[in-house]
């Protein structure tokens, strides 16, 4: 991409003008509080400028998508101009926009001794993957870690992040859902104390925050271009970043051009897999949890059709009973639905078995209050879309899928929701369902990953039971 | 090549039949909403106010529409106003994204069910709502406009922005009664009846002070079409 650039007259510049783009791209309408002084940087040199779209590109998103782009009689140019749909969400980039970029004397980090304030131990297995994190800090180079649900994940990053800050360099820990940058926040302020963090999502306030230290949902990283010398992707198979292919572009683009990138999943796609397997990309893998118990394995059970049963007001036999065992016991559950209409339609069906039974979606207003009232046994249990496959930690969940044979229920989705069950060192053990009108490719890949997983630990003697 | 059409808004794939008949309309711009985003969508029908299309459970005029009519200042400056939708949660945020995200395309989503209406309204010139210069270049076009041009209508600039002053220092009641926010240009308009487009109907003040200038300069009648009734 062309940077257009005048040479280099030296000024006083502005650090708050370099601090704020440094790392970024970004338009016209983001830079308000700089509008006064912009001029004079660009004149001076000391901010450059590429074009916002150029020949059926998007500059910031990616996106080539002919549908995804609109014309428009356009104030600013005069003419018919065309404009990104993709990424409108964040204000529109037009065919006359200019995305901004500092081009004056590098931002320079104090250096830090040590950055990490954290007195937690690391397991051998979460050690052993920590250090593979911090040769590829150290290497600049790509690294897969693969840890089962409850493995511990973001502890084996600590040593790797304070590595990397340690030397100057910016991080990024990007995630696909706000809900995991919410929760990985304050874990990551707590434990990097004297370290400029910003937590960024839509609508987040730490938005025009530096932060040495970058959370942030994938989406957010349209706003980078050439920032981070350690690139983190959490639950890298997770919707939306497998199916976008600009949230990708976004996670290249934000890099530097000499970094790191580290992908954390729990359930890699087979192309990773594959990858691993041919030797061309690093991995560390964790078969464990952290609690040493291996992963509940699930259990397929046939529930006839299940669709027809509903349609006649009545819950599959072997889904009541399963049912029935969780409520007699007080077992918090999570029975989860291929989807939103299938399951408030059963919803009067279920809340007969008890009143108190709610189910939450994606669009769901109140779902962290739900979840938060499942955690303290308030309602005996939720129907959920796949919403809730990821994240959840409650202690003594147990949880089923109706109607596993449906296409949304993936290998990786079912491991984990799989993964939900047996988290806790207290209860590491639990029941997981998956009922069904006929068993798939799918639901038997998840069974046998699993088993595998837990295999793969017991060889390397990382289970006690 | 199969070229494939997809929802204005949701951006999930048309079904085919749209697909068929937009390949023999040829030309034809294929901005449509799919059948699930238009069933999001609240039509006005049944009672409603007369001048203003309010959803009311008797036809007659309401009462925001007869305050306005016992002013003598106000009074026949709108004679009708019609709205396509109810300003719901979903509409709210189409248009959200239409206005505030300057989603340009997004009105031309409503092409047919403008259309429709129009036929309804009787009028001589059209005659695009201007904005502010500031708000103008934030957003980089004008959304009445816009509204015109989604229903294929050449816009009459009869009206021009007085310089702004800062709208938010008066009292609502001083807003609506006393300050004067468009002037008349050069067009001549005089016996001519005028049709007026903004996306959402909200107090009417907006149309009804462009209305009022138009009026002075000889307009005869002044309808308008929204989107949305809040
Ligand atoms: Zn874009
Ligand atoms: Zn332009
Ligand atoms: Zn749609
Ligand atoms: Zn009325």
């Amino acid at each position: 991409m062309k940077i257009h650039l005048k040479p280099l007259i030296p000024f006083s510049f502005s650090t708050e003008l370099q601090i704020y783009l440094t790392g970024r791209a970004l338009p016209y309408d983001e830079l308000t509080d700089f509008h006064p002084i912009l001029e004079k940087h660009i004149t001076s040199g000391y901010v450059g400028w590429m074009d916002g779209l150029s020949q059926g590109t998007c500059h910031r998103c990616g996106n080539t998508e002919s549908h995804l782009f609109g014309e428009m009689p356009c104030s600013r140019c005069g003419k018919t101009c065309t404009y990104c749909r993709k990424c409108i969400m964040m204000g529109r980039v037009n065919a006359c926009s200019r995305l901004h970029v500092w081009t004056g004397p590098h931002l320079e980090y104090l250096l830090k001794e040590e950055p990490l304030k954290w007195s937690g131990k690391l397991s051998p297995q979460q050690a052993e993957a920590s250090r593979k994190a911090i040769e590829a800090v150290k290497t600049h180079s790509i690294l897969l870690i693969w840890a089962v649900c409850g493995a511990g994940k973001t502890e084996i990053l600590f040593e790797a992040i304070a590595e990397a800050i340690h030397t100057g360099k910016r991080v990024c820990l990007a995630a696909p859902r706000t809900d995991v940058v919410l929760e990985l926040g304050p874990r990551l302020k707590a434990a990097f104390p004297g370290i400029e963090i910003a937590v960024l999502y839509g609508g987040s306030e730490d938005r025009h925050h530096h932060g040495q230290l970058v959370i942030s949902t994938t989406h957010q990283l349209y706003r980078y271009r050439d920032a981070f010398d350690l690139m983190i992707i959490d639950e890298v198979d997770a919707f939306p970043f497998s199916g976008d292919p600009s949230l990708e572009y976004a996670a290249q683009k934000s890099r530097r051009e000499t970094s790191s990138l580290i992908y954390l999943t729990a359930t890699p796609s087979s192309e990773f897999k594959a990858r691993v397997k041919k030797g061309v990309l690093d991995a560390a893998i964790i078969p464990a949890r952290y609690h040493r118990h291996s992963i509940p394995v699930p259990e397929l059970s046939w529930c006839g059709n299940w669709e027809k049963s509903f349609a006649k007001k009545t819950i599959p036999k072997a889904v009541s009973k399963w049912l029935a065992e969780r409520l007699q016991f007080s077992t918090p559950f999570l029975l989860f639905f291929p989807n939103i209409k299938i399951m408030e339609e059963a919803l009067p069906l279920f809340q007969r078995l008890h009143p108190d039974i709610q189910y939450v979606h994606a669009e769901d207003p109140n779902r962290k209050e739900k979840v938060q009232s499942l955690r303290e046994n308030k309602v005996p249990g939720l129907l959920t879309t796949t919403i809730l496959e990821r994240g959840v930690t409650i202690p003594r969940l147990e949880a089923a899928v109706l109607g596993t044979e449906k296409p949304i229920f993936t290998e990786s989705a079912l491991v984990q929701i799989a993964g939900r069950v047996g988290r806790s060192a207290d209860h590491p053990t639990g029941n997981i369902s998956f009922f069904h009108y006929g068993k798939t490719e799918e639901m038997l890949d998840a069974v046998s990953h699993i088993k595998q997983m837990n295999a793969e630990a017991k060889r390397r003697d990382l289970i006690v039971e | 090549m199969w070229n494939k059409s997809y929802c204005l808004y949701c951006e999930l794939p048309l079904e085919e039949e749209t697909t068929w008949k937009s390949l023999f309309l040829g030309d034809e711009k294929k901005n449509e909403f799919c059948t699930e985003c238009l069933m999001k969508l609240q039509a006005i029908e049944g009672k409603r106010c007369k001048i203003c299309s309010r959803p009311q459970d008797e036809e007659g005029i309401c009462r925001d529409c007869q305050r306005w009519e016992e002013d003598p200042a106000w009074q026949g400056v709108l004679s009708r106003n019609l709205s396509l939708y109810t300003y719901n949660e979903f509409l709210k945020e189409l248009m959200a994204r239409y206005k505030y995200r300057g989603d340009y395309i997004l009105i031309f989503g409503f092409k047919k069910q403008l259309k429709k209406i129009l036929a309804e309204v009787t009028f001589d010139l059209a005659v695009p709502i201007p904005l502010s210069k500031e708000r103008l270049f934030e957003r980089g076009f004008n959304q009445s406009e816009a509204g015109l041009a989604a229903m294929d209508l050449r816009p009459i600039y009869a009206l021009k922005r007085k310089h702004s002053e800062k709208q938010s220092k008066k009292s609502r009641e001083e807003r609506i009664h006393l300050e004067e926010v468009f002037l008349p240009t050069e067009e001549d308009i005089s016996g001519k009846n005028i049709l007026l487009f903004d996306d959402i109907y909200t107090t009417g003040s907006t149309l009804r002070h462009a209305g009022r200038v138009l009026k002075e300069s000889g307009a005869l009648q002044i309808s308008s079409i929204t989107i949305a009734r809040s």
